[in-house]
């Protein structure tokens, strides 16, 4: 199990640094600069070029940008708050967007799950539609509606919950951005979790379960659910990134200060330092969600666990 | 005679489908005494497989039961108590008698047990939750039955999981578990025909040899007649979800009277006589979607009579222990015997079934 691990890690550093080159590459291909005020005059902006470094070939400002990386400097924002170290403009705003998008995958399993297997336990019944309605609504509408239309009902008719985000109450005001990331997951979990579960528990073991005399109870949550999870965990890794993608319109919906909201800023006013650091902070999160999914893979069945690890005599 | 332990009287269950209405189960009678093992034999879709869910309470949720009762007579607190398993609450059920007091070991030993649990917690289970052992002393017990149904290093066998043993280990383990807390009955639904036939044999040995030590009663399902004989102390005969023979083995064996069973055994490869061509009932089972007039078995019966077709059969007694249900044992009905070739090969099926069971005989009449 070990050497797995370090394998997937040695390759998750790599997957990194292709992935940095690739960004690097993308933004020399990107129209424009940093500095595109109209006052500015073509000698002023090889001063700017310069003192920042923007004159040097591609692959030198690659080769540097990892250097200062390693050591923890991600550079400074050009733009967006001029000169300021990107460290600390992350460290700022990240904490917010785990925050919400933390509660959006635990809400939405734990939703998902459920819906699942009440529709399955009441397999063909109200429940049973009613299931299978919100995930064809959770999965063909985009997050964006469901945040303008909860704030519009609950936010600003109702007026439940507020309608931006406020420092002053970071969990009240992150309700509503936390539903409408989540609407996907719950849809897509509870689809998963119905036909997961009705197959299972059609299965021979469960029949020989009850036949032991196992109660309904021990049945569906011993039994039932570990088997039907294995599949299930197989999407939670898209379903994150998917999540991570919605973030990018609902913090800007909710103006919630993450780095959603960051990296569209930084993008529309060529931010250079912002936008990689920014992008490569959502590969990291998503290549250590991959990592993390395929490890609880090997938790939850054992014989992937022993295929992966130790062999057994 | 012993004690009666189970008696079913006049079953009947119907399957709601997307086509309709499905008769599976028309009327079963069974009765089972203590320390004996009874048969039950008939082609797919007979109503075996249902018969002994509907034991266990584990028909699937699109079937009914319409008639009938289960009686179990049991001893609790030094009484002996009756009561009718279709009467108790599926909740009841599961926490009084299923794995406490009945048990069953299912068809096909790769599906039947739980790919994410270890052996012996497998084993432990229901130990802990119907005898409220501790866990040490379920794990003492599970030892004692792995050693039991004989799988050699116990201890380390109960920490691995079901996909790291054969088909046979794991049919062994599935015994195990349901002989964990000393049910008074034991149901073997085909427990051997996904196995192969050297395993089949050790599984059927395993089976007799615990029935020896501990007393139970089997109810065996099987289309395998070889098997049969081997086990049974009664066959009961199913044909289109109703009994239509019963007897002792010897009767159904030397002396069948409903002309089904004629088919039966006639269909049975016998390695005795090699150039004969093997026997096949003609047609197929009738489709219990629809109701059935008369005898099930007419279209298919080459003795068939003019009242097959319209009238049901009752269950005429051939003699105490001895039922069949066809029109020819009618008084008034022309005699008709079963076929000399089918009579030979009875005698020698027979004689093959009272030799001693050494492991090379077993193997040659399995298959």
């Amino acid at each position: 199990m070990r050497n797995y691990v370090l394998k997937r890690l040695g390759l998750a550093v790599v997957t990194l640094l292709v992935i940095l080159l690739a960004l690097f590459l993308m933004l020399e291909l990107m129209p424009g600069s940093p500095f595109n005020d109209e006052k500015i005059t073509q000698a002023q902006r090889a001063v700017l070029d310069a003192k920042y470094g923007l004159d040097q070939p591609v692959f030198n400002r690659f080769v540097h940008y990892i250097k200062a990386m390693l050591s923890g400097d991600f550079g400074v924002s050009y733009v967006i708050q001029k000169n300021m170290p990107i460290s600390a403009m992350l460290e700022a705003r990240l904490p917010v967007s785990i925050q919400i998008g933390f509660q959006a995958v635990l809400l939405g399993t734990a939703i998902g799950l459920l819906l699942g297997i009440v529709a399955a336990l009441k397999h063909n019944s109200f429940a049973d539609s009613l299931t299978t309605f919100i995930s064809v609504i959770g999965v063909s509408f985009p997050s964006y509606v469901f945040a303008l239309a909860l704030s519009y009902f609950l936010g600003w008719k109702l007026k439940w919950f507020p309608l931006l985000y406020s420092s002053a109450a970071p969990f009240v005001s992150t309700v509503l951005p936390t539903i409408a990331l989540s609407m996907f997951t719950i849809a897509t979990v509870a689809r998963f979790t119905r036909s997961e579960m009705i197959e299972v528990l059609s299965s021979e073991y469960i029949r020989l379960s009850e036949s032991k005399g196992v109660g309904s109870a021990r049945l569906i949550i011993v039994h039932a659910l570990r088997n039907a999870l294995i599949p299930i965990i197989t999407v939670l890794a898209p379903l994150v990134v998917a999540l991570m993608i919605g973030s990018l319109v609902i913090e800007q919906i909710f103006a919630i200060p993450g780095i959603g909201s960051l990296l569209v800023t930084a993008i529309q006013i060529n931010d250079y330092n912002v936008i990689i650091a920014v992008s490569f902070l959502y590969s990291i999160m998503f290549i250590a969600i991959m990592l993390a999914v395929d490890i609880l893979y090997g938790v939850i069945d054992p014989r992937i666990r022993l295929a992966k690890g130790e062999k057994h005599g | 005679m012993s004690e009666t332990v189970l008696s079913i009287r006049n079953l009947s269950i119907s399957f709601q489908t997307a086509s309709g209405m499905v008769n599976a189960i028309r009327g079963v009678d069974l009765e089972l005494r203590k320390g004996e093992t009874v048969a039950i034999v008939g082609e797919s879709g007979s109503g075996k497989s249902v018969t002994v869910k509907a034991i266990m309470r584990i028909l699937s949720s699109n079937g009914q039961i319409n008639a009938g009762s289960i009686l179990f007579h049991y001893e609790e607190k030094g009484k002996r108590v009756t009561q009718d398993l279709l009467k108790l609450s599926q909740k009841e059920m599961r926490s009084q008698i299923n794995g406490r007091r009945i048990a069953m070991v299912f068809q096909d030993p790769m599906t039947s047990l739980n790919p994410t649990m270890t052996i012996g917690n497998q084993i432990m289970e229901s130990m802990i939750i119907h005898l409220k052992k501790s866990r040490a002393e379920a794990h003492e017990r599970a030892l004692e039955l792995l050693h039991l149904v004989g799988i050699c290093d116990p201890e380390k066998r109960m920490k691995c999981y079901p996909h790291q043993l054969s088909g046979g280990m794991r049919q062994r383990v599935v015994i195990a578990i349901m002989l964990a807390c000393d049910p008074e009955v034991l149901i073997c639904d085909e427990p051997t025909t996904a196995l192969d036939v050297t395993i089949q044999a050790k599984i059927l040995e395993l089976i007799k040899t615990i029935q020896a030590k501990t007393g139970i009663s089997v109810i065996y399902i099987t289309h395998d007649l070889g098997v049969v004989a081997k086990v049974a102390d009664y066959v009961t005969v199913m044909y289109a979800g109703k009994m239509i023979e019963r007897g002792t083995v010897e009767e159904i064996f030397y002396d069948p009277r409903h002309p089904y069973t004629w088919g039966l055994l006639s269909s049975m490869p016998d390695m005795g006589s090699p150039n004969e061509k093997l026997y096949t009932i003609p047609g197929s089972p009738p489709n219990l979607l629809h109701p059935i007039t008369g005898d099930a078995f007419a279209p298919r019966n080459v003795h068939a009579l003019n009242i097959d077709f319209k009238l049901e059969p009752p269950m005429f007694k051939v003699t105490d222990t001895h039922y069949a249900a066809t029109w020819l044992l009618h008084e008034n009905a022309p005699k008709i015997e079963m076929s000399e070739t089918l009579k030979a090969r009875m005698d020698h099926v027979a004689k093959e079934a009272e030799s001693e069971w050494g492991e090379k005989q077993s193997y040659e009449l399995l298959i």
